[in-house]
């Protein structure tokens, strides 16, 4: 119990991509909140990088957690990017309202 | 003893911060409950001996990303209580997959080993003791995976090039430099012979042109009645 190993980490990893999953379903209008949760659970798949790579000694995992946090961070600008034009000519962030392509 | 109940401590933050940051009313507190979530994750890489990856999840995520979806929450005006709408419809469906999602992540947890080959099969093994983590990083990123550091590059490059673009606009009655113009101008430039001594008055060189005369004041004297 008080020896912190792998399944220590994995099981913090999987209630945070729980609880990314359950926000992006708890909020789906709001696309600010759904980007946070995406962020959540990008966040887990690093702590369970990073939690193998200190396991296994192998500095693999953190370079690889390492790409996941720069694709993440392109991530949030290019969304946040596209939250603000859309914003700019709706007047709303609902996602149930992107429905414009449907015809 | 002690790392144990640091991990114990900063795991319950960042999972009761991770609770916060999906149900808070308030998407301002949202990020603020996302922030304090990285800093606990931070904690958590660093007892876990990845110090770089630490410093730069607070350095990127807090630093960076984080600031910027403070800035879009504060920027857009959001009628926030209508985006809340539904929040009560959507719990029990999110509630059920999240449920059933955390029970197949437990089977597999539960169920798995590490391969007798695994330590063999490690690319890149830790050099040991005398290397920091960063020094370790440092010697494999820009050896071995030095292309898809480059890559990494391209990525962020296209992500600020991508928002630039999509956040730009024109507005009208912004001036501009319009660089055919200006090249295709003629007779822009003119050459004068002054001759030593003499002014440039008396010669008649373009001057800047002088202030229109003063029109002549109007005087208010004839009984018209004035509107002041």
């Amino acid at each position: 119990m008080l020896t912190i190993g792998l399944a220590h980490y994995l099981t913090v990893g999987a209630i945070l991509l729980v609880l990314g999953i359950f926000g992006i379903f708890l909020n789906r209008k709001n696309v600010i909140v759904i980007l946070m949760s995406v962020e959540l659970i990008l966040l887990s798949v690093n702590l369970n990088f990073v939690a193998f790579s200190a396991y296994l000694d192998d500095l693999a995992g953190q370079v690889f957690a390492m790409f996941v946090l720069t694709v993440a961070a392109a991530e949030a600008a290019i969304g946040l990017a596209i939250v603000v034009i859309y914003f700019r000519n709706r007047g709303s962030i609902e996602v149930e309202g992107i429905s414009t392509l449907k015809g | 003893m002690i790392a144990a109940l640091a991990f114990y401590l900063f795991a319950a933050i960042l999972i009761a911060s991770a609770v916060m940051v999906v149900t808070a009313r308030n998407p301002v507190h949202s990020v603020l409950f996302l922030i304090l979530a990285f800093f606990n994750a931070a904690a958590l890489f660093l007892i876990a001996g990845a110090e770089f990856l630490a410093m730069i999840l607070v350095i990127v995520y807090v630093g960076a990303v984080a600031v910027l979806f403070l800035f879009v929450v504060m920027m857009l005006d959001i009628d926030f209580a209508q985006l809340r709408e539904g929040f009560q419809r959507y719990a029990p469906f999110g509630a059920v997959i999240g449920g059933i999602l955390f029970l197949e992540l437990a089977f597999v947890l539960g169920s798995w080993s590490f391969a007798d080959s695994a330590d063999d099969l490690r690319l890149s093994p830790n050099p040991g003791a005398g290397v920091t983590n960063a020094e370790a990083l440092g010697r494999i990123l820009y050896t071995d995976y030095v292309y898809l550091f480059q890559a990494a590059g391209m990525v962020l490059l296209v992500a600020m090039i991508g928002a630039i673009v999509l956040t730009h606009r024109d507005r009208p009655g912004t001036r501009r430099q319009s660089i055919a113009d200006q090249v295709a101008r003629a007779n822009s430039i003119s050459l004068e012979k002054v001759p030593v001594g003499a002014g440039v008055k008396e010669l008649g060189i373009r001057r800047p042109p002088e202030p229109a005369a003063e029109p002549p004041r109007v005087t208010h004297d004839a009984g018209h009645g004035g509107h002041h």
